[in-house]
């Protein structure tokens, strides 16, 4: 059996970038699968602007900032192979893909790198009550055809959830001539970022209804209108409330989820609340010698801190390479009050190399807030904020001094003024 | 004398603007924290810009559309005489990232451009 010394599973933007990186460190003999046509990932259907603007202070489109990437892997020699899909992993870091050119070929790897990325929640997750009539997508299915093939797919058009992709597509069928009647928000809050609320709905005078979700389909084959309702601090609908639209079209942007049927195979530990692999400080899963990153890790908003994350990962996977797991006493992250949730789930207190970046959630809106992280009882840093959103993903830097011996759960959590 | 209020959405911050026009043009700017913002307000109120994406049709590529973009900001109030005329281009393979497709567009001073390569095939 071909052994690497790195395998990366994903050719995404986090895939690549680790590619890059773990090239840059001297680890050689690497190799990156990709079950798609070209690499690049989710960014090659996400032709808007918006990318890049803290890897190369410029706004590039989706598959400009890919194609950086794309080059750079190009110039390192990174061995790619496309239309490969991985079947299976396991704990020994054996991986079985499947290709038309080779067929089933089972592998092994010093280190895998799992980036991998992440699915759209669908119909199924939601529960909407009706008929089954074609006319019903995610944002991010209707947003390949439409950018990838060049197919609208239709013109009277509803939008539930308030996710960047779906208010994206908002944006992008309205000029290509569709109607968008509406978008429908559960929470009483936006869950996309302010400035695709603005530049995506205001902009076209699209109407975002808050509190309110679909509670009726109706048509057989093709879907003919829907009706919203408001629904009440408990989030059920309010009978009486409800508002009919007659379309064709039912967009779903309700959330993005890890993959992980893989790491599921192999045996890693789920954090539930993330539902990405529980790791450490340099990207290590449960499992010696597997890695995660990117939106296979924890959703990302914005693709910069993908490839930094991903480049980490990287870091730390050459460095298993060479010298092996770290040791010391491990403690757990965990996340407090009004925190959805932490990344990465657990620190190697006697170990830890230079600085640890953190990333986590608020569970809601907060202004004028205070955040602390502390290990029991003993406080070790407090920030104060003054905004943050459930959309942004918060990012935090603790240092070795900071982190060295502590005792008990790292707890962050964010508290109102 | 008129003001009006806008957030800002360059960055995560959403400082609250308001802006004083006197005969449409801007007299007083208050509530930024940066040029940026200040900018952004100033532009906001008179007409606002933005850049647009889209895709046009491609012969000779493995994909049938090809991204593009805009190479800067373009008047939002001119985004439907834009899409029309997108609408009406279709380019050949191969094509550079950034390549030029239409030059000046609608007489702005920006390019429509390719926003990713593309090969031949
Ligand atoms: C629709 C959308 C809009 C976004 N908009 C913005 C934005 O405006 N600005 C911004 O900065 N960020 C944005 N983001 C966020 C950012 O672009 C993504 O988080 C980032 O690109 C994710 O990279 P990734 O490599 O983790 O995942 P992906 O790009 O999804 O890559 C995962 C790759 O793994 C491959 N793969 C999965 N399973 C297997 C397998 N078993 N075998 C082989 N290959 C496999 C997939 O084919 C895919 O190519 C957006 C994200 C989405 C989803
Ligand atoms: S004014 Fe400056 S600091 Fe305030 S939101 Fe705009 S860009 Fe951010």
């Amino acid at each position: 059996m071909r052994n690497y010394q790195a395998v990366i599973i994903g050719g995404g933007s986090a895939g690549l970038a680790a590619a890059v990186t773990l090239k840059q460190k001297g680890i050689e003999d690497i190799l990156v699968l990709e079950k798609d046509g070209e690499a690049g990932g989710i960014l090659n259907q996400c032709i808007h602007n918006g990318f890049g603007l803290q890897t190369f202070k410029e706004q590039l489109s989706g598959p400009a900032y890919a194609e950086r990437f794309e080059d750079q892997a190009e110039q390192l020699n990174v061995e790619i192979k496309l239309n490969t899909m991985v079947t299976g992993l396991n704990a020994q870091r054996q991986i079985t893909y499947v290709n038309p050119d080779e067929g089933y070929v089972t592998i092994s790897a010093d280190a895998v790198i799992l980036a991998v990325g992440c699915y759209e929640r669908s119909r199924g997750a939601v529960e909407i009550p009706g008929e089954r009539p074609s006319g019903i997508y995610t944002a991010g299915q209707a947003q390949r055809y439409l950018n990838i093939d060049g197919y609208l797919v239709g013109k009277k058009v509803f939008i539930l959830g308030s996710g960047d992709i779906g208010l994206i597509m908002a944006r992008r069928m309205t000029l290509e001539g569709a109607k968008v009647y509406g978008v429908a928000e559960l929470m009483p809050y936006s869950n996309g970022l302010p400035r695709n609320m603005k530049q995506c709905l205001e902009d076209f005078g699209i109407p975002l209804y808050l509190s309110h979700t679909v509670t009726k389909i109706y048509g057989h084959d093709r879907l003919e209108g829907i009706d919203i309702a408001k629904v009440g601090p408990d989030r059920k609908p309010v009978p009486g409330s409800e508002i009919h639209f007659d379309v064709d079209t039912l967009l779903l942007s309700v959330g993005l989820i890890p993959e992980n049927h893989l790491g599921d195979e192999a045996g890693i530990e789920m954090d539930p609340r993330t539902r990405g692999p529980v790791v450490d400080e340099s990207y290590m899963t449960g499992i010696r010698g597997i890695f995660a990153c990117g939106n296979g890790l924890h959703v990302h908003d914005l693709v910069d801190f993908v490839s930094l994350q991903a480049a980490r990962a990287a870091e730390g996977a050459a460095r298993y390479i060479r010298e092996g797991e770290p040791e010391g006493r491990t403690v757990n992250t965990a996340a407090g009050e009004n925190v959805l949730y932490v990344v990465p789930g657990k620190i190697h207190t006697d170990n830890v190399p230079g600085h640890t970046e953190f990333f986590f959630r608020v569970r809601k809106p907060m202004d004028d807030a205070v955040l602390t992280v502390r290990a029991g009882s003993k406080v070790i840093r407090t920030v104060r904020k003054k905004k943050l959103i459930p959309s942004e993903m918060e990012r935090l830097l603790l240092t070795q001094k900071q982190l060295t011996g502590l005792e008990g759960d790292l707890v962050i959590e964010v508290r109102e003024n | 004398m008129e003001n009006k209020e806008l957030i800002c959405v360059n960055c995560p911050m959403g400082c609250r603007i308001t802006v004083t026009l006197d005969e449409g043009r801007v007299i007083d700017i208050k509530g930024y924290t940066c040029e940026k913002g200040k900018n952004y307000a100033a532009q906001e109120t008179v007409r606002p810009m933005r850049v647009l994406t889209s895709t046009v049709r491609i012969n000779g590529a493995l994909a049938r559309v090809l991204p593009v973009i805009t190479s800067q900001e373009i008047p939002l109030d001119m985004m439907e005489e834009a899409m029309e005329a997108v609408r009406m281009l279709t380019v050949d393979a191969p094509v550079r990232v950034n390549q030029v497709l239409i030059p000046h567009f609608l007489g702005t001073d920006a390019d429509l451009v390719a926003s990713r390569s593309m090969k031949k095939i």
